[in-house]
């Protein structure tokens, strides 16, 4: 039997152990072997765990619309490798400086060869180009130590679409290894800024979690604020001074169009959708004074006043089952973040440390909420929704505005630089040990996660 | 040339002294060179004869008000017109009651140490200010509008006191 004879069959066998479907929807993974299987621990995120990444196999070479699948088996492997390193829990290694592995390998890793690097974890896969021209990609995790399997995932992707596979191979390590849920498949929208500080071009700018797939929406002649991807990704909310006023606009993705909110000829700016995308929270200035509103997303909504202090209420963000709103409030004198009922009742202030506290959004897991703290430096924050558990993660001279990662286990947000006014977005962990900054083509702001893809 | 940087750079240092010493809240330093058409700079009365400026126009009202007569400032977080504001937004209100033809847009703004959704609406707060105060004069109200540009459009570029004192601003821009 030719060499090539034997990979085909060794695929089509690593194939039908995997399950084949039409979609991104990742294979089920197939009942794994009970005996030997270490049991899920409270994990340790302060600890690194080793992880390699070698090229996935690629048995029978073929060319795709997105290049041949030997290179398509080694950008894969590297963007599974970024993830995870940049996930701050793990530290990679490959697939630059790893040997190649073979087929066989890929379902009985040598794991001996694995200690000695050493690694704790290792990762191995293959890419095959089906007579549809969609690749499939298989993507198994081994505990080194244990020498067992772990999880074992396949993908039918179109070529296009290969790193959306990497990204799913990568949440399925990360979630099984850290007992979390998954996030870098998912998508962020932001402000790309350029220019001198008193002429900042503003445009809004979609990319993938890590930067990849980056797509310029608005060409830059009017400001554009603070972005918000609809739980489906089919819009983005923003505002836009497009007609000379700030105004918010759902942009349609697909179609390339947008309209206003509402009619009103006051001022909106910070918008925010509910988690079930059916309702859109927004603040408005009327005769100078700034209250929260929610309008149902549907064309012919009717605004619902939720504030009615004559000082500044602005910004909040829905809890994840929708019944609750944190916003932010003067009305004590200072910016301090408060809790509602969505129907506006039970207004109570939630913030009571030293200096203002802004921007207040709920975390997707419910369980804490991000914030701006004001004194004199921005400095990004966590608090539980009662207001305890307050927590600084980052210290420098302006980080503002985190939104959260879809796991709500990462907070992005943006930083000012003093004096130049040059912005970038960062990423950082709930414990503000990790920090990284996401790599954009220009200056970025107002960083907002989307949903895990659906 | 060299002369007149040193000059402009004494002017500045003095002006700097007095703010700094009696604490008023005015900062009366030089305008930086004006940039394309952004109004967010402060726009200084052109050289030009008279004769070349067109009544009631934008330059013409410049000239009018005076150096900084087209803004007042604010304290930190406020957006209250004090008796200083009022002598300013008088002359303003003088002149637009010379050309009821015009009207005119208040543009507030904020210093860049607010976060950018608060800073929307105390500039919309502040340029609320100015023109009610315009309107209690006399100003027909249908004739002024007003926007907000929170911290996005910075008159001065620098992060420290002075520049944020400038920032803190309401300023009037005439349309025919």
């Amino acid at each position: 039997m030719s060499l090539f004879a034997r990979n085909r069959k060794l695929a089509s066998f690593l194939l039908f152990i995997l399950g084949t479907q039409t979609a991104i929807a990742q294979t089920p993974p197939p009942a794994a072997p009970v005996s030997g299987e270490p049991e899920l621990v409270e994990f340790d995120t302060s600890k690194t765990r080793s992880i390699a990444v070698p090229a996935l196999v690629a048995p029978a070479p073929a060319d795709t619309a997105a290049g041949n699948s030997v290179a398509l088996g080694r950008q894969i492997a590297e963007v599974i490798s970024s993830d995870l390193r940049a996930s701050g829990v793990f530290e990679t290694q490959g697939p630059n400086g790893l040997r190649a592995i073979t087929l066989p390998e890929v379902a009985t890793p040598q794991f001996d060869y694995w200690k000695s690097r050493p690694v704790e974890q290792l990762v191995q896969g293959f890419v095959l180009v089906g007579g549809d021209g969609n690749l499939t990609v298989g993507c198994y995790l081994y505990d080194v130590g244990f020498g067992n399997e772990t999880t074992r995932l396949g993908f039918n992707v179109p070529p296009r679409e290969w790193r959306r596979a990497a990204h799913k191979c990568a949440d399925a390590i990360y979630s099984r290894l850290t007992g979390e849920l998954p996030f870098f498949d998912s998508r962020i929208a932001y402000i790309a800024e350029s220019g001198p500080k008193n002429k900042r071009t503003k445009r809004l700018a979609i990319m993938d979690s890590d930067g990849a797939n980056h797509r310029f929406i608005t060409n830059g002649q009017s400001t554009a604020l603070t972005p918000r991807f609809s739980p489906n990704y089919k819009s983005i909310l923003y505002l836009s001074y497009v007609d000379g006023n700030p105004r918010i606009y759902v942009y349609d993705i697909d179609a390339g169009r947008q309209r206003l909110i509402t009619q009103s000829t006051s001022p909106t700016f910070a918008p925010r959708w509910s988690p079930d995308g059916k309702t859109i929270l927004y603040s408005m200035a009327v005769s100078g004074n700034t209250d929260v509103y929610k309008i149902a997303v549907t064309d012919n909504g009717t605004p619902v006043k939720l504030t009615s202090s004559p000082g500044i209420d602005v910004g909040g963000s829905f809890s994840p089952d929708g019944r609750q709103i944190v916003f932010e409030s003067d009305r004590s004198g200072s910016q301090q973040i408060y809790v509602m009922n969505a129907d506006g009742s039970n207004q109570r202030r939630i913030s009571f440390g030293s200096g203002r506290y802004a921007t207040p959004e709920w975390s997707p897991r419910a369980d804490l909420i991000a914030y701006t703290r004001i004194a004199g430096d921005f400095r990004v924050g966590t608090m539980r929704p009662d207001g305890s558990g307050e927590r600084l993660l980052t210290d420098s001279w302006q980080d503002e505005a985190p939104t959260w990662a879809p796991n709500g286990r990462v907070i992005q947000f943006f930083r000012t630089a003093k004096g130049s006014g040059k912005t970038s977005i960062w990423q950082v962990d709930l414990t503000g040990s990790k920090e990284r900054q996401l790599p954009t083509p220009v200056d970025g702001s107002d960083p907002a996660w989307g949903p895990l893809l659906p | 040339m060299k002369t007149k940087t040193i000059k402009m750079a004494a002017i500045l240092l003095v002006s700097t002294a007095l703010v700094a010493g009696c604490g008023k809240k005015k900062v009366e330093v030089l305008p930086p060179a004006a940039e394309g058409t952004d109004y967010g700079q402060p726009q200084p009365a052109p050289e030009a004869p008279a004769s070349q400026i067109l009544p009631g126009s934008q330059e013409d009202f410049l000239q009018q008000v005076g150096a900084f007569g087209d803004r007042i400032l604010f304290e930190t977080d406020r957006f209250n017109v004090d008796a200083e504001d009022q002598a300013v937004l008088q002359r303003q209100a003088q002149w637009l009651a010379q050309y009821p033809n015009t009207r005119a847009i208040v543009e507030g703004h904020a210093d860049e140490r607010g976060t950018r959704d608060y800073n929307l609406a105390l500039g919309e707060r502040r340029a609320n200010s100015a023109k009610n105060y315009l309107t209690s004069i006399g100003v027909d109200a249908s004739r002024i509008q007003t926007v907000s540009y929170g911290k996005e459009r910075p008159s001065a570029l620098g992060s420290d006191e002075q520049s944020w004192a400038q920032n803190r601003r309401a300023v009037t821009v005439t349309v025919r």
